[in-house]
């Protein structure tokens, strides 16, 4: 049914759809609107949750670990710093392989504290063995949480998710969302159904003591399992089309890009805006596309080959940065061509909630005409940057 | 795909951890012991058995000669030695 809904209702009803056995989460701007309603449901029994209440986000990921391990379907949300106190746990979660799934809405890291939205909290965790997504729009967000447990809980994958979706933008943007009736989701999410659990009828140790002769062969089935989801992920998003009829998921999204001369790469709802930008300049004549990448972890590395190997010229737009390095998704489609061509070009922009605006894209492509940059950060303010200490604003 | 990812429980006893073991071993001595029982309580490997006085010892294969039993014993009856030297009871 089609509802009004700003982006952290729609995906709490995206998994109470799923019916998580156990949500754990710990408030957290501005994720916090979606584990509230998530609360409302259990309460209100429309949800038949164990909802446990926890004094950070740190046992947040531990109960949902604890959980999943028990055989449970479970659910939780954070963002942010609580995103980063989680991250011992998450590592662990993806070790174990346990397919908890999570949705993280993105928000800028601390020092200076910021509740605005960039991509820096997931992309730090891109190393931790979770498949990561990105939505554009609310309606994504609501239908990547219904394929992350379609997709981690393959038997053959057991991998836990974070199904990432800007913060504000996305999570207190109001959209209209189609929400699915629960019949169609039981038929495509049958009930969890764990291959190894907790089980005192048939006890199993998880998570203990690899030591040098079998820690790397963990490390090498996590990864190999992560390359897996590069044929699944489609293969998750087909099932779903044919179940919903409407778009799944899907390693990359590419918009105008077959007769493109530059083709910009982004990620998340940042994507919405090029593609009106793409608009604009297509009415002039300017032949410009769009890859977005929506599956982050893995890397889709062929897909991005084959969409930007005749593309003269490629615009990387990070909304993160690896502090003395580059954007991290430059460093990655760079990568994928080494010194072939196109000439690849990094951006940095919108971190800490910066707006990136139509102005901001065009901008980039006017520096793109000029030179090949590796690290071009849009929209400074150099008014606020000085050689000495000063105390600023 | 799947490394080894679960094991069956206990298995941390096919790891002899003994091996670990870099300075001193404990000693027991058996001549004044009052079978207190604190040694084998305070063991971080649980690897003291006994039950009778001047019965309790340690399993070597597990013990990493942290030296708490010989540390708490009331009755000295436990020292720690250097490792080339005869483990068992004194006598």
């Amino acid at each position: 049914m089609k509802q009004f809904l700003e982006g952290s209702f729609a995906v709490a009803e995206g998994a109470k759809l799923c019916k998580p056995g156990v949500v754990s989460a710990y408030p957290i701007t501005p994720q916090t609107h979606i584990v509230e309603r998530l609360a409302d449901f259990v309460a209100t029994g429309s949800l038949n949750a164990q909802f446990v209440n926890v004094e950070s986000e740190h046992s947040a990921a531990t109960v949902v670990l604890g959980a999943c391990a028990a055989g449970v379907r479970v659910f939780t949300a954070t963002s942010s710093q609580g995103l980063i106190y989680m991250s011992e746990v998450l590592f662990n979660i993806a070790g174990m392989r346990f397919p908890v799934v999570m949705v993280c809405a993105n928000r800028a890291l601390s020092a200076p504290i910021n509740i605005w939205n960039d991509q820096q909290d997931a992309v730090s965790l891109r190393d931790s063995g979770w498949v990561q997504v990105y939505a554009e729009n609310n309606q994504e967000a609501l239908d990547f949480v219904l394929q992350a447990y379609k997709l981690g809980e393959n038997p053959k994958i057991m991998l836990p998710i974070i199904v990432n979706m800007d913060g504000f933008i996305l999570t207190h943007g109001m959209e209209t969302v189609d929400v699915p009736a629960n019949e169609l989701v039981d038929k495509f999410l049958p009930p969890y159904k764990a291959p190894y659990k907790l089980d005192v009828e048939n006890p199993m140790s998880f998570g203990l003591l690899g030591d040098p002769t079998v820690y790397i062969e963990t490390r090498y089935a996590l990864h190999k399992t992560l390359e897996d989801c590069l044929s699944m992920i489609p293969q998750v998003g087909k099932e779903f089309e044919a179940t919903f009829g409407r778009k799944g998921l899907d390693l990359v999204e590419l918009y105008k890009v077959e007769d493109a001369k530059t083709v910009i790469v982004a990620m998340g709802s940042v994507c919405g805006t090029i593609k009106d930008y793409i608009d604009t300049q297509r009415e002039e004549g300017k032949k410009i596309g769009l890859l977005r990448i929506v599956s982050y972890r893995p890397f889709p590395k062929e897909k991005v080959y084959e969409a930007l190997k005749k593309i003269p010229k490629v615009l990387v737009l990070d909304k993160s940065i690896s502090l003395g390095s580059e954007g991290p998704l430059y460093t990655e489609v760079k990568s994928v061509f080494a010194n072939k061509k196109p000439k690849v070009s990094g951006f940095v922009a919108g971190l800490g909630g910066r707006d990136i605006t139509i102005e901001t894209i065009k901008d980039m492509v006017d520096i793109s005409r000029k030179k090949e940059v590796r690290c071009e950060f849009l929209g400074l303010r150099p008014e606020l940057l000085k050689e000495d200490f000063y105390v600023g604003i | 795909m799947f490394g080894p990812l679960i094991a069956k429980p206990a298995s941390s006893r096919a790891n002899k951890t003994g091996s670990w073991r870099s300075a001193k071993k404990p000693r027991y001595l058996h001549q004044n012991c009052i079978a207190c029982g604190l040694c084998k309580l305070v063991c971080p490997e649980s690897c003291i058995e006994g039950k009778e006085k001047n019965t309790y010892m340690p399993d070597y294969e597990y013990c990493k000669g942290c030296g708490l039993c010989a540390y708490i014993c009331p009755k000295k009856d436990i020292e720690m030695v250097p490792e080339h030297e005869k483990g068992e009871k004194a006598k």
